[in-house]
Order: structure tokens, then C-alpha cells, then sequence
């Protein structure tokens, strides 16, 4: 039950409201009760993939380590590293995301409602973050293979040392866009405030119309926006790392 | 890494719970700063009274006659009212300044939390949850006020070197982050004669925007200037007789969120400080912007 299509997501309240919905309250249990039983899940699998977290009350570390096909609705604003190292699992904050959300994420998919603060998405190697308000300072600082989409804008020093994957922002880029960036992409719809070291902007040919069709539509946004109203931007390949005359110190 | 909060309230019928929703704030930010807390309270002034807080290790021989001391010193009523190490000294208005040079030739053992109309200032090496039932912070009412949980990294865990610092009447400022100018700005400030009592960089801080508002400026203008004039990490928030800013470096890695309602204005360096207050479902809740200055005076 890996959720990708839209179907499913564009729905919050209907994986909720029905029977066979496990409800924990946070407040009443407790982080580690609430980790653990979600990590149990990997080894004895059940028909309970329909999770709702209740109380969180902006506490850090919420479902980190998921390692399994759960669909998970996280009622409440959070606070640091929620769905860290996620695998597999749909997560769903409805609210916004403290610091770290989905940090080295591997696979599944996290849908933040509201806002993300900093660093979300950090080197994650995996999977899909959606982000329907805006998301603050070093989205996607140093990803490795996950894709960010952000329905909104995006702070400073976003994408810095990006290595691969896909970060689309229907917004604008705040300060040193891609600094460093390796081989992600990033599009951009609005303004970007100013590249970082070693980014530039590059040619969006039918490939990348296509790969950006195809990621605003699983990233919950394909009303909302259209290819052709995006920007590129990329590595220019020309810092130190790049220079094959320096291979021999890596 | 340290904990902030603040809260400046809008309605006044909140006023009477505002040491209690300080004081929960504070404590949940315990685990961003264990070893020391601190935490500046701006009371309702009296008409024609100011007050001094002073800090003493030995506070029973300190605090004993000291009213009557100070009365003969400097006339007019003076009172005075222990809690713990810390005492409120209130005298005449105008004898405020008399007040602050004579106390501590009487008691050379006191420090100085603070002074002015409205401010009282209690700050001590512990838990935030202890250092908050020392001096029945839960009890104070308010208009507006500032905690501070700290982890030490730039001088000693000591009760002065605990935030708020003051360094002028009314004013307080708190700190999470590190200054890496604060020698060459701390030298430049005492050619212009300010006065400080520790090595700490957040003193620095404090006391350049003292300067500025000394030499004329507004809270806005001054809190702008540290953005030009100070060097490192830091996320301030400030508070002034009347007023309660926020301002953080252009880099931004310290936390900040900000929550505001038709009832307060509230900060934390996480959302889950302000999770207790009335109406945060329906708040207004943002991240304030790097290099952007953000203040509010009634």
C-alpha cells in the first residue's frame, strides 16, 4: 500500500474518520511508546496501516524510522526530525514542521499542510516531500535522491551542496540558491533572490517539461502550476571538486 | 545551543497570568539549557516609584536593614522585599540613579539584575523549574516579559553570567547563539562609557543597544544596528519598558517562532514553548525572517 498516486492524499480526512484507524495520543503515551510500536510494525506486519497521531503538541522526533507501508496522519504542528529516515510510509503533518522534517528520508512519501521550518528534507536519499506552505532556510540542504516540492516559497541557502534528486518550488528562492549543488535539479517558478556558488541557470528541454509534469502531479500540485512557467537550475561544474586535475585527493 | 521566550501581552486581561505562562514556556525549553535560567517580568509601573533588583550570595546579612540603609542614604520611602537571593528595592522615582551608586557601597556583595519603572529581573545558576519556584514567577503579574534557559558556551556558568542582561533602565535583552566581535565591540563601548560587570559576549549585546537608545535612537533603529555592528550567531529578543522586539543574524541557524493573537504576542525558540497559551490553534504562527527586525511597542 505505497501511496504515489494522488488520489489517496488529496483526501486527509478520509483515512481518518473511518473504522480501523489506530489513534494514539502522544501526550498520554509517549515518544518512545509511540517509535517503538510504529517500528514493531517492519517485523509483525498488520492490517493497522492506518495510524492518526493525536496531543503531539509540537514535540520532536515523531514517527522517525518508519520502516514500513503505513499511511500516518500526524494531527498538530511538530517539532524537530519529524518522519526522519522514513521508509516506505506515507506521513502526513497536518500542521506545520518543526526543524529537520524528513531528514534522510529513504523512501515513501511526507505531506507537510502547513509550513516547514529549516533544513527540510536534509539529505534525503529517497522518496517524495510535499510541502503545501512555504519551507524556511536550507531546504534540501545536501539531498542525495529525494524529491522536495514546495507549493510555496523557499529561505536562503536552499539546496546547498545538493547532490541528486529534484527540488521544484512553485514560490520564490531566498539568498545562495544551490550553493556547491552537484547534480540535482532545481525549478524554480518565482524569483530567486541569488545563486550560489558554482549555479546557474540551464535550458528546460521537453526531458525536463516532462520530469516536472510529472512531479507536480505527485507532488500534489499539478492545478496549482505548469511546466513551462519554471526555471532550471544546475551545476556549472566548474569548482574545485569538478577539476579532474584534483582527483587524486578524493 | 539556549532557549528563548517572550511574551508581550495585547490584552490586559491576561496581565495577572503572565509570570505563570512565562514561566511554563521556560520550562519546557529546559532541555535546550540546562544549567542556568533567567527570566525579566515588566510589571504595571507606580506612579512616582522606580526599583532596583538586586542579586546577593549571603542574602539574609545583605538584605537586613537595607531599606533603612538606603532611606538614610537617599531619602524619600524606600521598601524592599526578599525572594531568595534576589531582593526588589523600590524608591522615589527621581532617586532611581541615587539609589543604583549608593547600594552597592552599602552591600558590596550585591549585583544588579535591574532597574527602572517596570522591570524585575530573577536569574540563577539551575533548572529552569527551580529557578522559576525560588522566586514564585507562576505568582507575578505583567505586561510583557523574556526567559532565557542557557547552555554556556562563550564564559561561565554564573548567576551573572545568566540572561537577561540589563544594561539600562527598563532594558533587557536575551541571546541564543555566540558573538564573535563582542572584545572589539565591548573596548569601543567603554571609550563611550558604558560599564560591565562580565566577560560575557551577550552583555555586549545588551549594552550596544543601551548606547544606541542613550544616544537618541528607537528600539527599531537600535535592534537594526546590531545587524551592521555585531559579529556570529544570534537570535536577540529585547525588551524595553514599553515595548519587546526580535531580530536574528542574516545566517539564521538559531530557532526562532513566533506566534501572535488579538490577545499577546508570543516567541520560542521551538513551538512547543507555546503550546500552552490560550488560542495558539488559532494563532497567527511564523518563523521570523533572517536580518529582519521585528518589534512591537504599546
Amino acid at each position: 500500500m505505497l501511496h504515489t498516486a494522488t488520489a489517496d492524499l488529496t483526501h486527509p480526512a478520509s483515512a481518518t474518520s473511518g473504522e480501523g484507524v489506530r489513534v494514539f495520543d502522544l501526550t498520554a503515551h509517549g515518544l518512545r511508546a509511540l517509535n517503538a510500536a510504529l517500528h514493531a510494525v517492519r517485523d509483525t506486519p498488520t492490517n493497522e496501516t492506518v495510524w492518526e497521531i493525536v496531543n503531539t503538541k509540537g514535540a520532536h522526533a515523531i514517527a522517525v524510522g518508519v520502516d514500513a507501508p503505513l499511511d500516518i496522519t500526524v494531527r498538530g504542528t511538530t517539532g524537530y526530525y519529524c518522519a526522519g529516515m522514513n521508509k516506505q510510509a506515507t506521513i502526513r503533518i497536518d500542521g506545520s514542521a518543526g526543524p529537520g522534517v524528513a531528514e534522510n528520508m529513504m523512501s515513501g512519501t511526507v505531506i507537510v499542510e502547513g509550513d516547514a521550518s529549516q533544513y527540510a528534507g536534509a539529505t534525503g536519499r529517497g522518496g517524495l516531500l510535499v510541502i503545501k506552505g512555504n519551507a524556511s532556510s536550507r531546504c534540501g540542504i545536501s539531498m542525495k535522491g529525494i524529491d522536495i516540492v514546495v507549493h510555496g516559497s523557499i529561505g536562503h541557502m536552499s539546496a546547498f551542496m545538493a547532490q541528486t534528486g529534484n527540488l521544484v518550488v512553485l514560490g520564490d528562492a531566498g539568498d545562495a540558491l544551490g550553493d556547491s549543488l552537484y547534480e540535482a535539479r532545481l525549478f524554480v517558478r518565482g524569483s530567486v533572490k541569488s545563486l550560489g556558488a558554482d549555479c546557474i541557470e540551464k535550458e528546460m528541454r521537453p526531458e525536463h517539461h516532462a520530469l516536472l509534469e510529472d512531479l507536480l502531479r505527485r507532488g500534489l500540485a499539478d492545478g496549482k502550476a505548469k511546466p513551462e512557467e519554471f526555471r532550471r537550475y544546475g551545476s556549472a561544474r566548474r569548482l574545485y571538486t569538478f577539476h579532474v586535475d584534483n582527483a587524486s585527493s578524493y | 545551543m539556549c532557549g528563548i521566550v517572550g511574551l508581550f501581552l495585547k490584552d490586559p486581561k491576561l496581565e495577572p497570568h503572565l509570570g505563570e505562562m512565562l514561566a511554563d514556556m521556560l520550562i519546557t525549553m529546559t532541555d535546550r539549557g540546562p544549567d542556568s535560567a533567567g527570566i525579566a517580568i515588566y510589571g504595571r509601573p507606580h506612579e512616582g516609584r522606580a526599583k532596583l533588583t538586586v542579586q546577593s550570595s549571603d542574602p539574609e546579612a545583605d538584605f537586613e536593614h537595607l531599606a533603612r540603609d538606603l532611606r538614610e542614604e537617599i531619602g524619600g520611602k524606600v521598601s524592599l522585599e526578599a525572594k531568595d537571593t534576589h531582593a526588589v528595592i523600590e524608591v522615589e522615582g527621581d532617586r532611581l540613579q541615587a539609589a543604583r551608586d549608593v547600594v552597592r557601597t552599602l552591600r558590596p556583595g550585591l549585583k544588579l539584575m535591574s532597574a527602572g519603572e517596570g522591570i524585575e529581573i530573577y536569574k540563577e545558576v539551575g533548572l529552569p523549574k527551580d529557578v522559576a519556584a525560588r522566586f514564585e514567577i507562576a505568582r507575578m503579574s505583567g505586561t510583557h516579559g523574556i526567559g532565557h534557559t542557557r547552555m554556556a558556551t562563550e564564559s561561565a556558568v554564573t548567576t551573572a553570567g545568566a540572561h537577561p542582561f540589563s544594561t539600562g533602565p527598563d532594558q533587557c535583552l536575551v541571546h541564543n547563539g555566540s558573538l564573535s566581535n563582542h572584545n572589539a565591540v565591548r573596548r569601543e563601548l567603554r571609550r563611550a562609557g558604558m560599564t560591565f560587570e562580565t566577560e560575557n559576549d551577550t552583555e555586549v549585546a545588551a549594552a550596544f543597544l543601551s548606547h544606541k537608545m542613550d544616544d537618541g535612537a528607537g528600539l527599531g533603529e537600535a535592534m537594526e544596528a546590531t545587524l551592521t555592528d555585531l559579529d556570529g550567531f544570534f537570535t536577540f529578543v529585547v525588551g524595553t519598558r514599553n515595548g519587546f522586539g526580535v531580530v536574528r543574524d542574516p545566517i539564521a541557524c538559531k530557532p526562532a517562532v513566533m506566534a501572535e493573537t488579538d490577545q499577546y504576542v508570543a516567541f520560542g525558540s521551538e513551538y512547543r514553548a507555546m503550546v500552552g497559551l490560550p488560542g495558539i490553534e488559532s494563532a497567527r504562527v511564523w518563523e521570523p525572517e533572517p536580518a529582519t527586525v521585528y518589534f512591537w511597542e504599546r
